[in-house]
Protein backbone atom coordinates (compact mmCIF):
# COMPACT_ATOMS: atom_id res chain seq x y z
CA UNK A 1 0.00 0.00 0.00
CA UNK A 2 1.26 3.47 -0.81
CA UNK A 3 1.12 6.53 1.40
CA UNK A 4 -1.15 9.25 0.02
CA UNK A 5 -0.30 12.87 0.65
CA UNK A 6 -3.76 14.38 0.93
CA UNK A 7 -2.36 17.90 1.27
CA UNK A 8 -0.44 17.53 -1.97
CA UNK A 9 -3.50 16.11 -3.74
CA UNK A 10 -5.53 19.21 -2.84
CA UNK A 11 -2.55 21.50 -3.38
CA UNK A 12 -2.62 23.03 0.11
CA UNK A 13 -0.01 23.54 2.83
CA UNK A 14 -0.10 21.27 5.87
CA UNK A 15 -1.08 24.23 8.03
CA UNK A 16 -3.94 25.34 5.73
CA UNK A 17 -7.11 26.49 7.49
CA UNK A 18 -10.35 24.52 7.09
CA UNK A 19 -11.62 27.32 4.84
CA UNK A 20 -8.55 27.12 2.64
CA UNK A 21 -9.01 23.36 2.35
CA UNK A 22 -12.65 23.80 1.36
CA UNK A 23 -11.75 26.38 -1.28
CA UNK A 24 -8.90 24.28 -2.66
CA UNK A 25 -11.17 21.24 -2.82
CA UNK A 26 -13.87 23.07 -4.75
CA UNK A 27 -11.33 24.40 -7.22
CA UNK A 28 -9.66 21.08 -8.01
CA UNK A 29 -13.00 19.21 -7.94
CA UNK A 30 -14.24 21.50 -10.72
CA UNK A 31 -11.00 21.09 -12.64
CA UNK A 32 -10.98 17.30 -12.52
CA UNK A 33 -14.69 16.48 -12.57
CA UNK A 34 -14.95 13.65 -15.15
CA UNK A 35 -17.84 15.37 -16.94
CA UNK A 36 -15.93 18.61 -17.28
CA UNK A 37 -12.27 17.69 -17.53
CA UNK A 38 -10.52 16.37 -20.60
CA UNK A 39 -7.49 15.23 -18.62
CA UNK A 40 -6.84 11.58 -19.41
CA UNK A 41 -6.74 10.58 -15.74
CA UNK A 42 -9.58 12.82 -14.56
CA UNK A 43 -11.66 9.95 -13.19
CA UNK A 44 -8.84 8.70 -10.93
CA UNK A 45 -7.78 12.21 -9.94
CA UNK A 46 -11.34 13.11 -8.99
CA UNK A 47 -11.54 10.05 -6.73
CA UNK A 48 -8.26 10.97 -5.02
CA UNK A 49 -9.50 14.53 -4.51
CA UNK A 50 -12.77 13.33 -2.96
CA UNK A 51 -10.85 10.99 -0.68
CA UNK A 52 -8.39 13.70 0.37
CA UNK A 53 -11.24 16.09 1.17
CA UNK A 54 -13.13 13.42 3.09
CA UNK A 55 -10.18 13.27 5.49
CA UNK A 56 -9.03 16.89 5.62
CA UNK A 57 -12.46 18.49 5.98
CA UNK A 58 -13.04 16.59 9.21
CA UNK A 59 -10.82 18.13 11.95
CA UNK A 60 -10.71 14.86 13.87
CA UNK A 61 -9.68 12.74 10.92
CA UNK A 62 -7.29 15.42 9.80
CA UNK A 63 -5.62 15.47 13.23
CA UNK A 64 -5.24 11.70 13.14
CA UNK A 65 -3.83 11.81 9.63
CA UNK A 66 -1.44 14.58 10.67
CA UNK A 67 0.05 12.29 13.28
CA UNK A 68 2.03 10.77 10.42
CA UNK A 69 3.68 14.11 9.94
CA UNK A 70 5.91 15.05 7.08
CA UNK A 71 8.06 11.93 7.30
CA UNK A 72 5.99 10.17 4.67
CA UNK A 73 6.36 10.82 0.98
CA UNK A 74 3.61 10.45 -1.60
CA UNK A 75 3.72 6.93 -3.04
CA UNK A 76 6.00 5.55 -0.31
CA UNK A 77 5.22 2.03 0.95
CA UNK A 78 2.97 2.33 3.95
CA UNK A 79 1.51 0.22 6.78
CA UNK A 80 -0.37 1.95 9.59
CA UNK A 81 1.31 1.39 12.96
CA UNK A 82 -0.76 -0.64 15.46
CA UNK A 83 -3.23 1.43 17.50
CA UNK A 84 -2.29 4.53 15.56
CA UNK A 85 -5.85 5.83 15.92
CA UNK A 86 -6.09 5.46 19.70
CA UNK A 87 -7.85 8.49 21.08
CA UNK A 88 -9.84 9.22 17.94
CA UNK A 89 -13.46 8.30 17.53
CA UNK A 90 -14.13 7.49 13.93
CA UNK A 91 -12.86 3.93 13.56
CA UNK A 92 -15.29 1.83 11.57
CA UNK A 93 -17.55 4.75 10.80
CA UNK A 94 -15.05 6.81 8.95
CA UNK A 95 -17.46 8.00 6.31
CA UNK A 96 -19.41 11.18 6.54
CA UNK A 97 -21.80 10.59 3.72
CA UNK A 98 -19.57 10.72 0.68
CA UNK A 99 -19.83 7.83 -1.75
CA UNK A 100 -16.75 6.02 -0.60
CA UNK A 101 -16.95 2.90 -2.73
CA UNK A 102 -13.97 4.04 -4.78
CA UNK A 103 -11.70 5.13 -1.95
CA UNK A 104 -8.21 3.66 -1.76
CA UNK A 105 -6.80 0.86 0.40
CA UNK A 106 -4.77 3.57 2.09
CA UNK A 107 -7.96 5.35 3.18
CA UNK A 108 -9.53 2.12 4.35
CA UNK A 109 -6.52 1.07 6.38
CA UNK A 110 -6.80 4.34 8.29
CA UNK A 111 -10.48 5.07 8.50
CA UNK A 112 -12.21 1.75 7.94
CA UNK A 113 -14.73 0.95 5.29
CA UNK A 114 -18.23 2.05 4.51
CA UNK A 115 -20.81 -0.46 5.53
CA UNK A 116 -19.93 -2.06 8.82
CA UNK A 117 -21.79 -3.35 11.85
CA UNK A 118 -24.56 -1.06 12.98
CA UNK A 119 -24.73 0.81 9.68
CA UNK A 120 -25.56 -2.26 7.70
CA UNK A 121 -28.79 -2.98 9.51
CA UNK A 122 -30.15 0.33 8.21
CA UNK A 123 -29.46 -0.25 4.53
CA UNK A 124 -32.49 0.53 2.38
CA UNK A 125 -33.32 -1.37 -0.74
CA UNK A 126 -31.64 0.74 -3.36
CA UNK A 127 -30.57 0.38 -6.96
CA UNK A 128 -26.80 0.21 -7.40
CA UNK A 129 -24.96 3.13 -8.93
CA UNK A 130 -24.57 3.43 -12.68
CA UNK A 131 -21.03 3.08 -13.94
CA UNK A 132 -19.57 5.02 -16.84
CA UNK A 133 -16.58 4.04 -18.94
CA UNK A 134 -15.09 4.91 -22.29
CA UNK A 135 -14.07 2.29 -24.80
CA UNK A 136 -11.67 3.00 -27.63
CA UNK A 137 -12.47 1.12 -30.83
CA UNK A 138 -10.95 1.19 -34.32
CA UNK A 139 -13.06 2.83 -37.05
CA UNK A 140 -13.35 -0.51 -38.83
CA UNK A 141 -15.24 -1.97 -35.84
CA UNK A 142 -17.80 0.84 -36.02
CA UNK A 143 -18.12 0.37 -39.78
CA UNK A 144 -18.69 -3.38 -39.68
CA UNK A 145 -19.81 -3.97 -36.10
CA UNK A 146 -17.66 -6.09 -33.78
CA UNK A 147 -17.39 -7.98 -30.56
CA UNK A 148 -15.13 -6.78 -27.79
CA UNK A 149 -13.99 -8.01 -24.43
CA UNK A 150 -13.49 -5.30 -21.85
CA UNK A 151 -12.23 -5.39 -18.30
CA UNK A 152 -13.25 -2.80 -15.73
CA UNK A 153 -12.07 -2.43 -12.16
CA UNK A 154 -14.90 -2.17 -9.72
CA UNK A 155 -15.35 -2.14 -5.97
CA UNK A 156 -16.80 -5.31 -4.44
CA UNK A 157 -18.35 -5.45 -0.97
CA UNK A 158 -18.04 -8.84 0.74
CA UNK A 159 -20.29 -10.34 3.44
CA UNK A 160 -18.45 -8.54 6.23
CA UNK A 161 -18.82 -5.22 4.49
CA UNK A 162 -15.17 -5.09 3.42
CA UNK A 163 -14.57 -3.17 0.22
CA UNK A 164 -11.99 -4.38 -2.26
CA UNK A 165 -11.55 -3.94 -5.99
CA UNK A 166 -11.76 -6.72 -8.51
CA UNK A 167 -11.58 -6.90 -12.28
CA UNK A 168 -14.90 -7.38 -14.05
CA UNK A 169 -14.75 -8.79 -17.57
CA UNK A 170 -17.55 -8.32 -20.08
CA UNK A 171 -18.06 -9.45 -23.66
CA UNK A 172 -19.89 -6.76 -25.54
CA UNK A 173 -21.42 -6.44 -29.01
CA UNK A 174 -20.37 -3.23 -30.77
CA UNK A 175 -23.24 -2.58 -33.19
CA UNK A 176 -22.54 -1.64 -36.80
CA UNK A 177 -22.78 2.09 -37.45
CA UNK A 178 -22.14 3.29 -33.90
CA UNK A 179 -20.45 6.68 -33.85
CA UNK A 180 -18.13 8.55 -31.52
CA UNK A 181 -19.81 9.91 -28.41
CA UNK A 182 -22.71 7.47 -28.56
CA UNK A 183 -23.20 5.23 -25.57
CA UNK A 184 -24.13 1.60 -25.10
CA UNK A 185 -26.21 0.92 -22.00
CA UNK A 186 -25.72 -2.50 -20.41
CA UNK A 187 -28.56 -3.00 -17.99
CA UNK A 188 -27.64 -4.42 -14.60
CA UNK A 189 -23.88 -4.35 -15.31
CA UNK A 190 -23.19 -1.36 -13.05
CA UNK A 191 -22.43 -1.44 -9.33
CA UNK A 192 -24.33 -3.94 -7.15
CA UNK A 193 -27.52 -2.76 -5.44
CA UNK A 194 -27.98 -2.25 -1.71
CA UNK A 195 -30.37 -4.18 0.53
CA UNK A 196 -31.37 -6.54 -2.26
CA UNK A 197 -31.92 -3.75 -4.80
CA UNK A 198 -31.05 -4.29 -8.46
CA UNK A 199 -27.59 -3.52 -9.83
CA UNK A 200 -26.98 -0.23 -11.61
CA UNK A 201 -26.33 0.04 -15.33
CA UNK A 202 -23.06 0.32 -17.19
CA UNK A 203 -22.71 2.99 -19.86
CA UNK A 204 -19.92 2.55 -22.40
CA UNK A 205 -19.08 5.68 -24.37
CA UNK A 206 -17.52 5.12 -27.77
CA UNK A 207 -14.21 6.82 -28.58
CA UNK A 208 -12.51 6.22 -31.94
CA UNK A 209 -8.89 5.20 -32.14
CA UNK A 210 -6.74 7.68 -34.11
CA UNK A 211 -6.48 6.42 -37.66
CA UNK A 212 -3.56 7.34 -39.93
CA UNK A 213 -5.77 7.48 -43.05
CA UNK A 214 -9.39 8.14 -42.09
CA UNK A 215 -11.01 10.72 -39.87
CA UNK A 216 -14.62 10.47 -38.70
CA UNK A 217 -16.99 13.43 -38.37
CA UNK A 218 -20.20 11.99 -36.97
CA UNK A 219 -21.27 9.50 -39.68
CA UNK A 220 -18.98 10.82 -42.43
CA UNK A 221 -15.50 9.49 -43.00
CA UNK A 222 -12.96 11.98 -44.31
CA UNK A 223 -9.91 11.11 -46.35
CA UNK A 224 -7.33 13.38 -47.96
CA UNK A 225 -6.35 12.04 -51.37
CA UNK A 226 -3.00 13.20 -52.79
CA UNK A 227 -3.14 13.62 -56.60
CA UNK A 228 -0.69 14.79 -59.25
CA UNK A 229 -1.29 18.07 -61.12
CA UNK A 230 -2.04 16.12 -64.33
CA UNK A 231 -4.52 13.79 -62.61
CA UNK A 232 -6.34 16.84 -61.26
CA UNK A 233 -6.20 18.70 -64.57
CA UNK A 234 -6.85 15.95 -67.08
CA UNK A 235 -9.13 13.85 -64.91
CA UNK A 236 -8.40 10.29 -63.83
CA UNK A 237 -9.87 7.17 -62.29
CA UNK A 238 -8.03 6.41 -59.05
CA UNK A 239 -8.12 3.63 -56.49
CA UNK A 240 -9.22 5.06 -53.15
CA UNK A 241 -9.32 3.23 -49.78
CA UNK A 242 -12.59 3.18 -47.84
CA UNK A 243 -13.40 1.39 -44.59
CA UNK A 244 -15.11 -1.27 -46.71
CA UNK A 245 -12.14 -1.81 -49.07
CA UNK A 246 -10.80 -0.10 -52.17
CA UNK A 247 -13.09 1.58 -54.70
CA UNK A 248 -12.50 3.28 -58.04
CA UNK A 249 -13.17 7.02 -57.96
CA UNK A 250 -13.43 9.28 -61.01
CA UNK A 251 -11.61 12.59 -60.60
CA UNK A 252 -13.28 15.10 -62.96
CA UNK A 253 -11.00 17.18 -65.23
CA UNK A 254 -9.95 20.64 -63.99
CA UNK A 255 -10.27 19.72 -60.31
CA UNK A 256 -8.58 22.14 -57.93
CA UNK A 257 -6.86 21.20 -54.66
CA UNK A 258 -9.39 21.13 -51.82
CA UNK A 259 -12.19 19.83 -54.05
CA UNK A 260 -14.41 17.40 -52.18
CA UNK A 261 -15.91 14.26 -53.68
CA UNK A 262 -18.68 12.44 -51.85
CA UNK A 263 -18.83 8.63 -51.91
CA UNK A 264 -22.40 7.91 -50.88
CA UNK A 265 -22.96 5.26 -48.22
CA UNK A 266 -19.25 4.64 -47.66
CA UNK A 267 -19.29 6.15 -44.17
CA UNK A 268 -20.71 4.81 -40.91
CA UNK A 269 -24.20 3.55 -41.73
CA UNK A 270 -26.73 2.30 -39.19
CA UNK A 271 -30.14 0.80 -39.88
CA UNK A 272 -31.70 4.18 -40.60
CA UNK A 273 -28.83 6.65 -41.00
CA UNK A 274 -26.35 6.84 -43.83
CA UNK A 275 -22.81 8.11 -43.65
CA UNK A 276 -20.67 9.04 -46.66
CA UNK A 277 -16.96 9.16 -47.33
CA UNK A 278 -15.71 12.63 -48.19
CA UNK A 279 -12.55 12.61 -50.32
CA UNK A 280 -10.64 15.91 -50.33
CA UNK A 281 -8.15 16.32 -53.17
CA UNK A 282 -4.67 17.49 -52.31
CA UNK A 283 -2.53 18.38 -55.31
CA UNK A 284 1.08 17.38 -54.74
CA UNK A 285 3.74 18.94 -56.95
CA UNK A 286 6.48 16.63 -58.15
CA UNK A 287 9.97 17.94 -57.47
CA UNK A 288 11.98 18.06 -60.72
CA UNK A 289 15.07 15.88 -60.40
CA UNK A 290 16.67 16.35 -63.82
CA UNK A 291 17.33 19.30 -66.12
CA UNK A 292 14.75 17.93 -68.54
CA UNK A 293 12.11 17.86 -65.81
CA UNK A 294 12.93 21.43 -64.83
CA UNK A 295 12.51 22.39 -68.49
CA UNK A 296 8.94 21.04 -68.39
CA UNK A 297 8.08 23.54 -65.66
CA UNK A 298 9.76 26.35 -67.65
CA UNK A 299 7.77 25.39 -70.72
CA UNK A 300 4.58 25.57 -68.68
CA UNK A 301 5.57 28.98 -67.34
CA UNK A 302 6.08 30.22 -70.89
CA UNK A 303 3.08 28.65 -72.51
CA UNK A 304 0.47 29.00 -69.74
CA UNK A 305 0.18 32.63 -68.68
CA UNK A 306 -1.62 32.39 -65.35
CA UNK A 307 -1.85 34.63 -62.31
CA UNK A 308 -3.18 32.71 -59.27
CA UNK A 309 -3.06 35.96 -57.23
CA UNK A 310 -5.43 38.02 -59.37
CA UNK A 311 -7.97 37.85 -56.53
CA UNK A 312 -5.58 39.72 -54.21
CA UNK A 313 -5.36 42.79 -56.45
CA UNK A 314 -7.41 45.82 -55.45
CA UNK B 1 -12.81 -27.34 -23.47
CA UNK B 2 -13.95 -24.38 -25.50
CA UNK B 3 -15.00 -21.43 -23.41
CA UNK B 4 -18.49 -20.29 -24.32
CA UNK B 5 -18.52 -16.53 -24.43
CA UNK B 6 -21.80 -14.78 -24.12
CA UNK B 7 -21.75 -11.38 -25.77
CA UNK B 8 -24.11 -8.82 -24.30
CA UNK B 9 -26.08 -6.67 -26.67
CA UNK B 10 -26.74 -3.39 -24.95
CA UNK B 11 -29.12 -0.62 -25.83
CA UNK B 12 -27.46 1.95 -28.08
CA UNK B 13 -28.25 5.51 -27.15
CA UNK B 14 -28.15 6.85 -30.70
CA UNK B 15 -30.07 9.39 -32.83
CA UNK B 16 -32.99 6.99 -33.21
CA UNK B 17 -33.48 6.35 -29.52
CA UNK B 18 -36.56 7.95 -27.94
CA UNK B 19 -37.86 7.36 -24.44
CA UNK B 20 -40.93 8.36 -22.43
CA UNK B 21 -40.91 10.50 -19.31
CA UNK B 22 -41.19 7.34 -17.20
CA UNK B 23 -38.26 5.74 -19.05
CA UNK B 24 -36.16 8.87 -18.63
CA UNK B 25 -36.88 8.92 -14.89
CA UNK B 26 -35.92 5.29 -14.46
CA UNK B 27 -32.80 5.56 -16.67
CA UNK B 28 -31.50 8.52 -14.69
CA UNK B 29 -32.84 7.54 -11.26
CA UNK B 30 -34.78 10.79 -10.80
CA UNK B 31 -38.41 11.75 -10.23
CA UNK B 32 -40.69 13.44 -12.75
CA UNK B 33 -40.75 16.71 -10.75
CA UNK B 34 -37.03 17.10 -11.24
CA UNK B 35 -37.41 16.44 -14.97
CA UNK B 36 -40.08 19.18 -15.06
CA UNK B 37 -37.70 21.57 -13.34
CA UNK B 38 -34.95 20.67 -15.81
CA UNK B 39 -37.30 21.32 -18.74
CA UNK B 40 -38.25 24.69 -17.25
CA UNK B 41 -34.60 25.52 -16.83
CA UNK B 42 -33.93 24.62 -20.47
CA UNK B 43 -31.57 21.77 -19.62
CA UNK B 44 -33.62 19.44 -21.82
CA UNK B 45 -36.47 19.94 -24.30
CA UNK B 46 -39.07 17.22 -24.80
CA UNK B 47 -40.47 16.31 -28.20
CA UNK B 48 -44.20 15.81 -28.64
CA UNK B 49 -47.32 17.98 -28.41
CA UNK B 50 -48.45 17.25 -24.85
CA UNK B 51 -46.97 15.93 -21.64
CA UNK B 52 -48.57 12.53 -22.16
CA UNK B 53 -46.85 12.18 -25.50
CA UNK B 54 -43.52 13.62 -24.45
CA UNK B 55 -40.47 11.76 -25.63
CA UNK B 56 -36.82 12.39 -25.04
CA UNK B 57 -33.68 11.79 -27.10
CA UNK B 58 -30.42 10.14 -26.04
CA UNK B 59 -28.96 13.64 -25.75
CA UNK B 60 -31.58 14.42 -23.07
CA UNK B 61 -30.65 11.24 -21.17
CA UNK B 62 -27.00 12.25 -21.15
CA UNK B 63 -27.75 15.85 -20.13
CA UNK B 64 -29.91 14.75 -17.21
CA UNK B 65 -27.23 12.30 -16.05
CA UNK B 66 -24.44 14.88 -16.28
CA UNK B 67 -26.63 17.48 -14.50
CA UNK B 68 -27.24 15.00 -11.68
CA UNK B 69 -23.51 14.40 -11.27
CA UNK B 70 -22.69 18.12 -11.37
CA UNK B 71 -25.32 18.68 -8.67
CA UNK B 72 -24.03 15.84 -6.52
CA UNK B 73 -20.28 16.36 -6.93
CA UNK B 74 -19.92 20.11 -7.37
CA UNK B 75 -23.13 21.37 -5.72
CA UNK B 76 -24.13 23.14 -8.93
CA UNK B 77 -27.78 24.24 -8.92
CA UNK B 78 -30.09 23.74 -11.91
CA UNK B 79 -29.47 27.12 -13.63
CA UNK B 80 -25.75 26.48 -13.12
CA UNK B 81 -26.11 23.00 -14.67
CA UNK B 82 -27.91 24.50 -17.69
CA UNK B 83 -25.09 26.99 -18.18
CA UNK B 84 -22.36 24.37 -17.63
CA UNK B 85 -23.97 21.94 -20.09
CA UNK B 86 -24.26 24.60 -22.81
CA UNK B 87 -20.66 25.68 -22.26
CA UNK B 88 -19.51 22.05 -22.31
CA UNK B 89 -21.28 21.56 -25.66
CA UNK B 90 -19.59 24.65 -27.03
CA UNK B 91 -16.22 23.49 -25.72
CA UNK B 92 -16.72 20.08 -27.32
CA UNK B 93 -17.52 21.73 -30.67
CA UNK B 94 -14.43 23.95 -30.47
CA UNK B 95 -12.26 20.95 -29.58
CA UNK B 96 -13.68 19.09 -32.56
CA UNK B 97 -12.89 21.99 -34.88
CA UNK B 98 -9.37 22.40 -33.54
CA UNK B 99 -8.72 18.66 -34.01
CA UNK B 100 -9.67 19.00 -37.69
CA UNK B 101 -7.08 21.71 -38.28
Amino acid sequence: MEYKDYYKILGVARDATQDQIKQAYRKVARKYHPDVSKEANAEAKFKDIGEAYEVLKDPEKRAAYDKFGANWQEGQHFEPPPNWDAGFEFRGTGYTGADASGFSDFFESLFGHGQTGRQRTHVFRMKGEDQHAKIVIPLADAYRGARQTITLTRPVIDGDGRVSTSPHTLHVVIPKGIIEGQRIRLEGQGLPGHGGGPAGDLYLEIVFQEDPVFHAEKRDIHLTLPVTPWEATLGATLTVPTLGGHVQVKIPPNSQGGKKLRLKGKGLCSASHQGDQIVTLQIVLPEPRTEEQRRLYRTMAEQMPFNPRSGLER
Amino acid sequence: MIEQRIYIQGMVLNEEMRCSLADLCSLCGVNAELIHDMIEEGIITPEGPSMREWCFTSVAVKRVQVAMRLQRDLRVNLPGCALALDLLDELEELRRLSRRR
